[in-house]
Parts: structure tokens; sequence; C-alpha cells
């Protein structure tokens, strides 16, 4: 920490407890920033690629989760050095706004510091070290643009979604799988998007886990699952032809919210309100026969006596629904959410094909499916697999072949997977460093550098030699004008990616790349790092 | 310090640790096998059992259990080895789906990946293991479904398969020199749910004293309560009321009821408008014309006296799934409105016998003759509650057998024989396929192959003679063969009637292949700091 000291030579207070403060300033704060942001990039590299390993993490409370997802390997790791955390976010934020590729936006972050290192070690100011990644990371979008491709996504029964999605899951420990899971995903994906808007409402689409089985038994179902069963044991089990009335109000006397006290004062008032409470339930309940209902769906709980009362009356029921659910299956069944017993009218009511409960293995799990919807704008997608650690690794992969698939509904322009599409953009950016006549030259040539990272890595994780496959490939790349040759990783003996078919989305890459630029330009202007000292 | 001198700077938490690459595979291998081998002495019909202490003050001798179950022993263990965890939680997964094979699955995950290392060590990447042991496990699953058969379900083919899969079960555990007995058992329960899965039917009584001999299967149904004093102990031809009601004082629901009177009179006039109110429920209940009435909710002395006076049998305090299970057995609704007399024949449930019964030292009341015969009762003896505790273990394990056979249908044949031929398909496959995966592909071969050696090893035979000559068996076509375990040797299976349901096997080879291949993946492991706890 350094001091100021006045004439007397008495040292001025400038920050408040300043002599408990960890301070680094200047090339230090440099320094030290980078290398934590590279520890965090080190870990993830491993796990970037169709041969990438996967990660262990044990939570404070003893919970395992083994993952390959990036943002889930950096929010689990707990990280607490500040500007490592800003990697964290960047993961994040690249999983928000795409879904997919949050490995390979820290790792291309992580490359970029690396050569940040040595130009500083040059003496090259550090934001002339960003106005260069700035100008290169301009040149290699617009070159991602150039040698993007859209592709027609109805062609062949939706053949090239399949693929995108196959090569989002290529990575996971699903991947055995990757053809039916990618398959369901599209297909549930088809089910609830709005071609004409391009959009994809992703709520629309549940993913409900169960342990059990395999992920084979993955499956999906055109309709609703709920985690729940019938509210009495001997209603019906299967309603075909349903129409759902869907409650948010408790089969149950009324509780204003107001405060308020029933005073009862003799003997007559007893028998009133007891008539009347019997009153409420028959009420109740006759109201939701009388339109035309058969199944009701409500949020809150029921009283035992509305409960058999329901039961006599052969309508099945069903409690406590999440209210997610509810919302749910009202967009599913076209039905009406339903506040107080009094408004329930038939056009309310919601329609679906069958409901009916089904039960899982030995332990007597029961779940609701609701299929056959009325305005089928909800599937869900149930996921089984051998233990939780599996099945929760398989929803996050799912997760991400959605998320591609949906933002190739939006914008269906792809680029070429297996490091091609960072390799032509390296080669691009390297020509225009020659143009630089500034120092941001240097810090130009490093970018592109940095971007060859990402095929070197790749070859490195599916055990190839990474200098001699890189180094071929850009050959390659330059002699044929080819913009598609990549690191073969699958090692199906060609290095084009266009035959392999390994599909990414355009606007996943250019986020990756333009994330990770900022991402770097604001670790690079941080000189100066104040922190309690036991922080 | 990195390689180039600089200080790195602290990324995780003061306590959280990371391990990479090798220490990282190294520490998921120890701590999976050492899992696997813990429980590998539990399996097979001579396996040993474990005796569980649990920790922590004062019950130290209390809670003993006694336990031959892969899913109890794992279940009550405190691992920290995340790899070990992974385990556990198959084994768990394997006890939810298909209740056996608990002990298998996870000595199966450890033997692949003690395999595992041995290939690493030669190395060879991971990813080319599990390349190898995705093909081995779609051939060895794909040998395991041609060699099983299938019965038709009313045949006395299918009865007696599902006999000899009862008897294989049982012959691990504790009442293995009773199996036969307790085999007849277990079929005829579930062959009375009548093809539903829910084992909540079945009900299993424990009561200490007898021996294990005396237990038996109750056709009739047994509800673990007392009939009120004051009431008749036999009734013939009963006719059942099932309730949820609300029998001590039936209180206004109304929210923000509250009683408030000015003199004394007012409240004797509400006490007696109150019990006028209880008595109307008990008519309303009385004419629906029972001769018992069951409740789940406690019955206060007026209305019991009410109804013992009309000649009712009452049953007060019923838990939940006794009285799911009184009403499945009668056919009874379980009723908590009394408004509609009119329904009363098909709300009520029959049987021809209701009695109070003295089993041990205990009252308890059997329903026989029951209208839909679908729950029925196990009675359970023997000397302490260690031994019934085990042997309820035993006999859920057999009962989730049966239920899954009964959907599945599908059998194989026992000791070691689906192994064997798993682990041949997978060696014939080796031969075919190109490339490093060829290892991996032998490797899975070879744990398969270890599950009849431990069978071996646990009973004190000489296993490698045993499994050679086994192999040779098979090779000569002999498909039916298998571990004779009483004489250790080699004995035909179709006239020892060793069967084994094909799910248990096909969810156990699923799930250890898809567990050691997540352990197999791991190259990093982060540990996060323990979360702090304020001491109590």
């Amino acid at each position: 920490m350094s001091l100021a000291f006045d004439d007397y030579g008495r040292p001025y207070i400038i920050l408040r407890d300043q002599g408990q403060k960890k301070r680094m300033k200047g090339l230090e704060a440099y320094k030290s920033n980078i290398l934590a942001a590279k520890a965090i990039a080190n870990t993830l590299q491993s796990s970037l690629g169709p041969k990438g390993m996967d990660k262990m993490l044990v939570s404070p409370d003893g919970d395992v989760s083994v993952t390959n997802d990036g943002a889930t390997i950096v929010e689990k790791m707990e990280i607490q050095h500040p500007t490592a955390k800003l990697l964290v976010e960047l993961s994040q934020s690249q999983d928000a706004e795409i879904g997919d590729g949050t490995t390979g936006v820290v790792v291309l972050a992580g490359k970029l510091l690396e050569q940040a290192l040595t130009l500083l070690d040059k003496g090259i100011h550090p934001l002339k070290i960003s106005d260069g990644f700035d100008r290169a990371c301009d040149v290699a979008i617009k070159h991602l643009e150039q040698i993007a491709e859209e592709i027609d996504i109805q062609a062949n029964d939706h053949e090239a979604l399949i693929q995108a999605a196959c090569t989002a899951l290529g990575s996971k420990v699903v991947s055995k799988r990757k053809r039916e899971l990618g398959k369901i995903a599209v297909t549930a994906v088809l089910d609830v998007a709005d071609l004409t808007r391009k959009d994809v409402n992703l709520d629309l689409i549940k993913i409900q886990t169960k342990t059990g089985g395999s992920v084979e038994d993955t499956r999906l179902i055109s309709g609703i699952l709920i985690d729940k069963d019938m509210s009495h044991p001997q209603m019906q089990k299967e309603v075909t032809d349903a129409k759902i009335c869907l409650l948010t109000c408790p089969f149950e006397p009324p509780k204003p919210k107001t405060k308020h006290n029933i005073n009862i004062s003799n003997a007559e008032d007893y028998n009133k309100l007891y008539q009347q409470e019997q009153q409420y339930f028959i009420d109740m309940v006759k109201l939701v026969k009388n339109s035309g209902a058969n199944i009701a769906l409500c949020q809150w709980g029921f009283d035992d006596e509305a409960n058999h009362l329901l039961l006599q009356n052969d309508l099945p029921a069903v409690r406590w629904v999440s209210g997610t659910d509810v919302e749910l299956i009202a967009m599913a069944t076209g039905a009406r959410i339903i506040p107080r017993f009094q408004e329930i009218t038939p056009e309310k009511l919601g329609k679906a094909g069958s409901i009916k409960e089904v039960q899982f293995g030995t332990s007597n799990e029961r779940m609701l499916v609701i299929e056959n919807c009325q305005c089928t704008k909800a599937v869900t997608i149930l996921i089984r697999g051998g233990s939780q650690m599996i099945v929760d690794e398989a929803k996050r992969s799912i997760h991400d072949a959605i998320c591609v698939i949906r933002n190739l509904i939006k914008d269906n322009r792809i680029v070429y997977g297996g490091g091609s599409a960072e390799l032509a953009c390296a080669l691009q950016v390297l020509q225009y460093a020659d143009e630089v006549s500034s120092v941001e030259q240097y810090a130009v040539r490093s970018f592109a550098d940095a971007l060859e990272g990402i095929p070197s890595c790749l070859a490195d994780n599916c055990g190839l030699n990474p200098i001699t496959s890189v180094a071929q490939a850009k050959s390659r790349q330059l002699s044929e004008k080819n913009p598609r040759i990549g690191i073969d990783c699958m090692d199906l003996g060609t290095t084009d990616m266009k035959e392999q078919r390994i599909y990414e989305t355009l606007s996943s890459k250019k986020q990756q790349i333009q994330l990770a630029t900022q991402v770097v330009k604001m670790i690079l202007k941080i000189d100066d790092v104040i922190a309690p000292d036991d922080y | 310090m990195d390689i180039v001198g600089n200080v790195l700077p602290q990324v995780l938490k003061d306590e959280a640790t990371e391990d990479k690459g090798e220490m990282a595979r190294l520490q998921s291998f120890v701590g999976a096998i050492a899992v696997a081998d813990l429980v590998k002495t539990t399996l097979g019909p001579k396996g040993m059992d474990k005796i569980l202490k649990p920790t922590g003050p004062g019950q130290e001798m209390t809670h003993i259990t006694v336990t031959n179950d892969g899913a109890t022993i794992l279940k009550s263990m405190y691992v920290e080895n995340p790899a070990a965890k992974i385990l556990i939680e198959i084994s768990k997964t394997q006890d939810e789906e298909v209740g056996d094979g608990t002990t298998t699955v996870a000595v199966l995950a450890g033997e692949l990946l003690r395999e595992g290392e041995k290939l690493i060590q030669k190395r060879i990447h991971p990813q080319h293991v599990i390349a190898g042991w995705r093909i081995a496990r779609d051939v060895a699953l794909k040998r395991l479904r041609d060699i099983s058969t299938e019965n038709d379900i009313n045949s006395q083919e299918f009865h007696d398969d599902l006999v000899k899969i009862a008897r294989t079960t049982l012959s691990s555990k504790l009442i293995t020199s009773d199996r036969d007995y307790f085999a007849d058992l277990c079929v005829k329960a579930v062959l009375r749910l009548k093809g539903s899965s829910n084992l909540d039917y079945i009900q299993i009584i424990k009561l200490p004293g007898g021996t294990i001999r005396d237990s038996y299967l109750d056709d009739g149904f047994i509800l673990k309560k007392q009939i009120t004093i004051g009431c008749k102990r036999r009734i013939e031809n009963a006719k059942i009321l099932v309730a949820n009601t609300a029998m001590d004082y039936d209180k206004i629901k109304i929210y923000g009821t509250k009683v408030k009177v000015n003199s004394m009179d007012k409240v004797a006039e509400i006490e007696a408008a109150e019990k006028e109110k209880m008595k109307h429920k008990v008519d309303k209940i009385l004419k629906y014309q029972p001769t018992v009435f069951v409740n789940r909710q406690l019955i206060y002395n007026y209305p019991e006296q009410l109804l013992a006076d009309s000649g009712i049998t009452v049953i007060e305090h019923a838990d939940f799934e006794g009285m799911e299970r009184v009403a499945a057995a009668t056919g009874a609704e379980i009723l908590s409105t009394f408004d509609a007399p009119e329904r009363s024949q098909q709300v009520l449930g029959h049987c021809d016998l209701i009695e109070e019964i003295m089993i041990g030292e205990e009252k308890m009341i059997k329903f026989t003759g029951c209208k839909k015969n679908e729950a029925c009762t196990i009675v359970l003896r023997g000397a302490s509650t260690h031994i019934l505790d085990e042997v309820d273990r035993s006999i859920h394990d057999a009962l989730c057998v049966l239920i899954t056979t009964v959907k599945n249908k599908r059998v194989v044949w026992g000791g070691g024989n689906s192994e064997m031929q798993m682990a041949a398909a997978c060696e014939e496959e080796a031969k075919k396929v190109q490339g490093k995966q060829a290892f991996a592909i032998e490797a899975f071969g070879r744990a398969l192959r270890q599950i009849p050696t431990i069978i071996c090893d646990n009973g004190g035979y000489d296993s490698a003679e045993l499994i050679q000559n086994f192999k040779v068996e098979l090779q000569k076509g002999n498909y039916t063969c298998g571990l004779n375990m009483t004489d250790g040797t080699i004995g035909n299976m179709s006239e020892l009637g060793v069967k084994e349901c094909l799910r248990v096997k096909e969810q156990a080879l699923m799930a250890a292949s898809e567990a050691a291949e997540l352990i197999m993946r791991v190259d990093d492991i982060v540990k996060c700091a323990p979360r702090k706890r304020e001491r109590a």
C-alpha cells in the first residue's frame, strides 16, 4: 500500500481503514487479473469439443454433480477471485442469450488474455491492446457473416436442425444417443415454434426428470406431465375427452382477506352456520359439475368432505398443482384460469384428448399425463437415466440442444464447426493486421493467434497433435479457399466440416467472439484492485 | 506458482480444492472401487451380511441393522468421495426402479472402473475406453435380450418361472433355508394383485416371536387395529363403511368463527346443538346400514356409543394406507360425506367374516372373504426385530422382482449364465472391431465375468477353475449351464430351476455402464469449501 505523507511526515488517510485493505496497482494488477481469469479458462479448456472431458463438482453440502456444460461448471465452482468472477458472468450471459457455446466463450477469453500478457510484457499499453482487439473483433465478425451459409431448416424432414442439435449434444455424456435426443429436441421445438414470427417460447417446453431406466427411455410427450396424482385414491385414473376446469381457489369455505370474527351466540346460529358450510361444498362441486367439466385441476387443497363429494359426483380432481403447471396447462388446453367458483362457465374449460395417471418403478410414484391438448402448444420431455447426476446432465444437454434449434429458427444462418470458422476468421484478421500502421497491429495479430487457439485446443482434446493439425488445416484453407476446413475430431477421415455436417449457429459464434472480446477489454482496463484484506 | 514463476492468485475459496487430470481420475477410481469392494462380499447365495451401526450419541447399540441388501448398506454409509457417491446413487435408483440387483449394479460399475484403470495405464485415452464400452454395452444388451424367453402370463410355465425367480432372489438372503416356502408365498401375493403394480396393497406385518417358518400369507386382510370396546368381536357377512371424517367434534370450517355467549344457558344450548349435529351425522351414517364402520380419524366416545348401540362394530384411527387397503380389499368407497344413502350398495364394502384375532400377543382385525381380493397381508414372524427387518427387506426385494417380471414377462437363466453369455458376446465383438476400442470391449467382457467369479469366491470355491469350465460348457453349446452353488460345480440351470428377471439384469447393465462412463469422463474434480455450520 503506497502512502502519501504530509509536511510533518504523517500519513494521509485516503481510504477508510486503508491499513486493512489489499491493494494492487499497475502491471501487478494486470497480471494478477489475467492469471486468475486464465486459471478458469484452463479448467474449462479440457471440456471443449466432442471428446472433451467432464468435471466433477462437489457442492458445499457434499452433493456431487458431473457436467460438461461450461456455464454450470463455472457457476458451481464458487469462484472467489473478483476478476475470475467476470468470466463466470461471461459464461452465464452466453448461456442466457444463446444457451450454447458456454465453454467456448470462456476458452476464447482465456486465449485472448494469454496473448494480452505477452503484449504487456512487450510494453504495449493495455488500452492499445484493447483497441487492437476491438478492431480485430470487428473484422472477424464481418468475415463470419461472409462465410455463413443460409440453410433450409425445413428441407429433408428438418435434417439440418437435427444435425445442429447433434453437434450441440455431441460433447455431452448423452452423446451415444445424440441422434434420438436431437430428434426429440427438434420435434419439441417445432411443436411449440411460431414459424411466422420466427420465435419460440421456451417456457412451453417442459423438461421433467425421473431417475430410473436409461437415457434411451427418454421420450417426448405431446402434452404435459405433472408430478401429481388424483386427490382421492379411488377416482378414475384415466379421463378421455377431458374437459378441464382449472381453478386457483381451494375447495374449502372461503377465507375473506379482511379480518373478521363470526360470533356464535346461540344454538340457531350454530346450526345455520353448519348448514351454510355444508352448502358451500355442495355448491362448489355443483358449479364445477354443471359447467360440463369432467376433471378439475386446482392450485390449492381440498377439504376432506369436498374431496369425497367430488368422488361421489364422478369428478376426478387434482390438488396442489404448481403455479407454473397451471399456466402451462392453460396455454396447452385453452382453459381459462378460474379464480372463483361463481365464474365457471363452459367456455372457460380447457380440452384435452386424455388425462391419465402413470406409475414408475416399484416405489409407487405416480404422475399425470395430459395428452392431445386442444392447442398442443406445450410439450414435455421426460428424461430418464441411471442416476440423478446423469439425468441432471441430460437435462442441461437437452436444454443446450433446444436453444440451438431455437436460434436456428430465429436466424437460419450457420457456420461450420470443428474450429473451421475460428480458423477462417484468424486468417482474415491476420491479413488485416498488416494494414494497420500503428501499435495496434501487434494486438490484431495476437487476436488471430488467440482465435487459432480454439482449433488447437479441440485437436488437443481429441488426442491429435495440435500444432500439426492446425497448420495443415490452415494451409488447406488458404490453398483451397475453403473456409470449412477444420479439425477432424471424430476421426471420420475428412476435415471438411460440411461433409461431417457439424453445424453451429452464426448467432452463437458471433456472440462468443463479441462477448469474449468485451470481457477481455474490461479486464485490461483494470489497473487498481482494492479489496478488504481478508477477502 | 506457475511454470514461469508468477505467483498464481487464489481463485477458489479458502478450503476449496481442485484436482486435475491423473489425480482426479485416480481419486474417482479409488473411491468407486472401494465402495464396490465393500459390498462385493454380499453377492450371491453364499454372500455374507453386514452389520450397520449408527453413529451419534446414545444410539450406538440400539438401532443396529444386519443386512445383505446392497441398497440398504450403501444408503446408510456416509462417504466423502464423489465417485463413490455416484455408485451409491445408482444403487438407490436400481432399488427404486426394480427393487433387486442393487449389489450387482454397484459391483459391476466398480469392476468396469477397475478394468478402465488398467486401460488408462496402458495410455488409452478415456474417450476411447468409453467408445469401446458403448459398443460392448449394446452387444451385451442385445445378447441378453436374445437369450431371454417369454411365457404366456396365464400359463403354468409362467407361474413356475415366477416361483423360480423368487427362489433365486431369496437364495442370497437370510431366509435361504426356507426359500421354497417364501417363494411360494410371494408369488401368491403378487398374483393376487392381478397385474397391478401397486405394492401398497401387499401389507407386511412384522411380529417378533415364533420362528421364521411361522410366517404366512393371509388370504384375508389384516388391519393392525383393535375393535372398540363394547362392539361385537366377530361379524359375519359384514357390510363395511370406510370413512375419512371427523368424529371427535365436527367443528365448523368457516373461517373466523368463534363461540361467544353471554350466559350459561346458551353454552348448554350450543353444546346440545353440537351433540345434535353429531347425532345427525351418525344418523346419516346409519342410513347406509353398515355393520362395520372404519374411520381414519379419531372417534369420540359419544358417536362411538351411538354407533355401538345400533349394533355397529367401530374401528377408529386406522392409518391412511391401512384404509386404502381396506377399501381396495373390500371394494368400499372412502366416504367423507354421508348424504346419499341410496348409493349404499355401491359405496359399502363387503366381506364374509371380520374377526379379532391374536397373533403372538397382539390383537388384530382380520377381514376374510373380501369382495375384491386384491389386497393381502404377509405376516412375518421371527426371533428378533433384526431378523424380521432383514426378512422384510428380502421379501420386499422378491415382491419387487416378481412385479417387474409380471409386467415385463421375460426371464433369463440365473447362476451367472446371463453374465457369462454377455461376456462371450463382448469377446466375439472385440475380435471384429478395429482400433483401440477393442481393448475396452474386451475389458467390458472381463468386468461382466467378474460377477460370477465373485459369486464363486464368496462361496469359497475355486473360481478360476469353475469359470473356465463354465466358459467351456457355453462354448460347447450348453446354453442353460450355470453355477451350482450348493455343490460348487457347473450345473444345469433348467434342472436346478434358477431363473432371473430380464428387466433387473437389463437395468443393472445399463445403470452400471452409464455410471462407469460418467466417472470415466471426469478429468477435474472441484470441491467447494464446505458450508460452515453452527454447532447446536
